[in-house]
């Protein structure tokens, strides 16, 4: 009986304990006929027992199943072929390792004669931990499911209970996406932490030459200076796709908002939309193979120097493009939360439609754009597709769009692909980079929605 | 201004029947009646502020000295110009309160030197009776003020462009009883400057404000004359009904 069956077992025997729960509690339901004389209806009952019966089998696998290799390991090695093996653990856990995924098969052939000993030990004790651990589930199912049913009494507060289960597990839910950012930043730190007792933060964060090598060059320059890569995902994400998305987006959701025919805006809107869920690929190869071959042979046609197949220009326009219906639909949102008090004042004053909406819409309004920007910042900065595809790899400190530049997503991801070892500061660079981008996104996040928030309650 | 054989439909429901009114210079007229029976909407004619509502449609003649304000002719912003409106919700901009009495002078580029904006923000926040208590902070914003005040700075915002009429859509009833009592003295001292039309749920407020009274039933107007003889001897017998508190 392997686990999943195990576990769909339990489950069907929880519906048994379901059945029983509520049968009984239907019975003495029934013989108590005074209003609050039960406490809970009989499905909160039947739910009580069937959480006896599941929780405590389901929370003993889960730890079983975390503890029984090492048990398993154990039992293995006091077997009489165990007394064979080498000394060196580096040599002793590679032949276990194998025994092991011949004896769960997941491997058909050993390498090591040695491993082809080991099997049968293996064999033995996974056999014998799994049987166990499995009668050990199916009698707690049917110990802790009986306990719960014996515990059915008309005055159970079965539905409380239920209700703090039922909160309990929602809890467990919302943790779970908190915990694992909680996670990915701290590995980030440890990670980055490595990489800083190797180079030197002052050097990463200040240094203007990006050239990253596994070993210190002659003058004890290692070529860590992250300079460029800054520079480069601002230039393009800050401010190329900045001076692209705002005005274009700022109008459309003002033209949406405010002129548009409602049914003009009821299918204007969603098309917008869509170009929200369009896969950054696809922007980066439309970026890479149209709008960087054109912007080049733009910019030779009109004698720029340096201009290059892969550009700023290009990356940064492309992105802009990704970016409107970010700040669109912020900007769409907190015009229509100014209240129409507002405008029709305005217009009762004699004031034009666009008067009204440069001088009363967009400043009572201005917050929320401006949150919806800095989201967008914040989006464009951690952006990868697009410049990995289109911006180039050369760590250019330049000002001239038409000519390469790298962001940090870029190196991160050249950093990384490949074959890597994954202690030399070369690979290490790219958990300090993801550290500045995550910090950096954070920080504009935070900020954004303070901004927003405050905003929201001035009118509410 | 004189309306005659006004009709208004939203969309296919039509909210006011046949109304003809004559609205003077020197009088405070109120529109009152029970909720829904078109008192307001009526009023947003007056301005063609139901322009902004899509489905919205006024047929009939609404003049303003002779000139008819639906004409094709009819510059909208010139119109609002002459004739101001003030709302139920006090609705300052979210500017300075200087640049809230300001707005209307500079879009009508009413004044050509800031020492003449200055003079206008200043003339319409003493008739307002304003002044006194915001003069120390012009550059505070509109917003911080309180109701009563912030509805005293709505008053001062209309009257900055001069106008020839200003329309009042029920503008006490976000205030309590003390402000109430210092925009009807505003509207007794605005009195044969501005025509003055005022829109109240409030009978008792209608007759200490107004010397004309119009009351509004179902989209039609059922009775319209002289305010004291509207409340004391009306000549319908819904008004009689509606005024006694028997309905409405």
């Amino acid at each position: 009986m392997t686990g999943s069956i195990l576990f769909m077992l339990i489950i069907v025997l929880g519906g048994i304990a379901w059945f029983f729960g509520r049968v009984k509690a239907s019975r003495f339901s029934a013989d108590n006929k005074k209003r609050g004389a039960v406490h809970s209806l009989p499905n909160y009952h039947g739910w009580y027992v069937a959480l006896w019966a599941i929780g405590p089998a389901l929370l003993f696998l889960m730890i079983w199943n975390m503890a029984s290799p090492a048990l398993i390991t154990d039992a293995a090695l006091t077997s009489p072929a165990a007394e064979q093996l080498p000394r060196d653990p580096f040599a002793r856990g590679a032949i276990l390792a194998e025994a092991r995924s011949i004896a769960s098969g997941q491997q058909v052939q050993a390498f090591n004669p040695l491993s082809q000993s080991m099997v049968e030990p293996y064999r033995t004790a996974i056999s014998y931990y799994r049987t166990l651990g499995m009668v050990a589930a199916l009698l707690l199912v049917f110990a802790c499911g009986a306990f719960g049913w014996l515990r059915l009494k008309p005055e159970l507060r079965a539905r409380t209970k239920i209700e703090r289960v039922t909160m309990l597990l929602l809890l467990f839910a919302s943790l779970i996406a908190t915990i694992t950012t909680i996670g990915i930043f701290v590995s980030l730190i440890f990670e980055s932490a490595r990489f800083f007792s190797m180079v030197s933060p002052i050097d990463f964060l200040f240094g203007t030459e990006w050239n990253p090598k596994a070993v210190a060059g002659p003058r004890g320059e290692t070529g860590f200076g992250a300079i460029p890569l800054f520079w480069g995902t601002v230039f393009i994400g800050a401010i190329i796709a900045m001076i692209v998305a705002i005005p274009l987006g700022l109008m459309s959701a003002i033209y949406l908002t405010q002129y548009a025919p409602p049914n003009f805006r009821a299918w204007m809107k969603p098309i917008l939309e869509v170009l929200a869920g369009v896969p950054t690929v696809v922007y980066g190869y439309f970026a890479a193979l149209t709008v960087a071959p054109a912007l080049r042979d733009f910019a030779v046609s009109i004698g720029i120097s340096g201009a290059s197949s892969e550009s700023a220009l290009a990356a940064g326009v492309v992105m802009g493009i990704m970016i409107i219906p970010f700040v669109s639909s912020m900007a769409d949102d907190s015009i229509a939360a100014v209240p129409s008090a507002m405008r029709d004042g305005s217009l009762a004053m004699g004031a034009t439609k666009s008067e009204t909406i440069k001088k009363v819409l967009i400043p009572a309004a201005l917050p929320g754009v401006v949150g919806g920007v800095l989201l967008a910042v914040s989006r464009a900065i951690g952006e990868t597709m697009i410049v990995v595809m289109a911006a180039g790899l050369a760590a250019n400190m330049t000002a001239n769009p038409f000519s390469s530049v790298t962001t940090v997503t870029t190196q991160i991801v050249k950093l990384l692909t490949g074959d890597q070892e994954f202690d030399s500061p070369k690979t290490l660079a790219a958990f300090a980079l993801g550290l500045v981008l995550f910090i950096v996104t954070l920080l504009l996040n935070l900020i954004a929605l303070r901004v927003v928030k405050k905003y929201r309650e001035a009118y509410e | 201004m004189t309306t005659r054989n006004v009709d208004v439909f939203y969309g296919e429901k039509q909210a006011i029947k046949d109304v003809s009114i004559d609205v003077t210079m020197d009088n405070v007229t109120a529109f009152i009646g029970p909720s829904g029976c078109g008192k307001s909407t009526f009023l947003r004619c007056l301005n063609r502020m139901n322009d902004t509502i899509p489905i919205a449609r006024v047929t009939g003649d609404i003049t303003l000295e002779g000139e008819d304000i639906y004409a094709p002719k009819m510059d909208v912003v010139q119109l609002r110009a002459r004739v101001g409106m003030v709302f139920q919700k006090p609705n300052p901009f979210p500017k300075s309160i200087y640049d809230n009495i300001a707005y209307g002078p500079r879009i009508h580029g009413l004044a050509s030197s800031k020492d003449e904006l200055d003079n206008i923000v200043e003339t319409s926040l003493q008739r307002a009776g304003l002044w006194g208590e915001v003069q120390d902070r012009l550059q505070d914003s509109g917003t911080a003020l309180s109701g009563g005040q912030q509805q005293r700075l709505c008053i001062a915002r209309a009257i900055a462009v001069d106008p020839e009429v200003i329309l009042m859509d029920e503008p006490c009833s976000a205030l309590d009883p003390i402000a109430t009592a210092k925009i009807e003295e505003l509207i007794h001292e605005l009195r044969g400057k501005y025509a003055i039309v005022i829109v109240t749920h409030n009978m008792q407020q209608a007759a200490r404000v107004s010397q004309r009274t119009a009351f509004f039933h179902l989209g039609t107007l059922v009775e319209y004359g002289v305010t004291s003889d509207i409340f004391t001897n009306p000549t319908e017998e819904k008004t009689r009904d509606y005024i006694t508190g028997r309905y409405g």
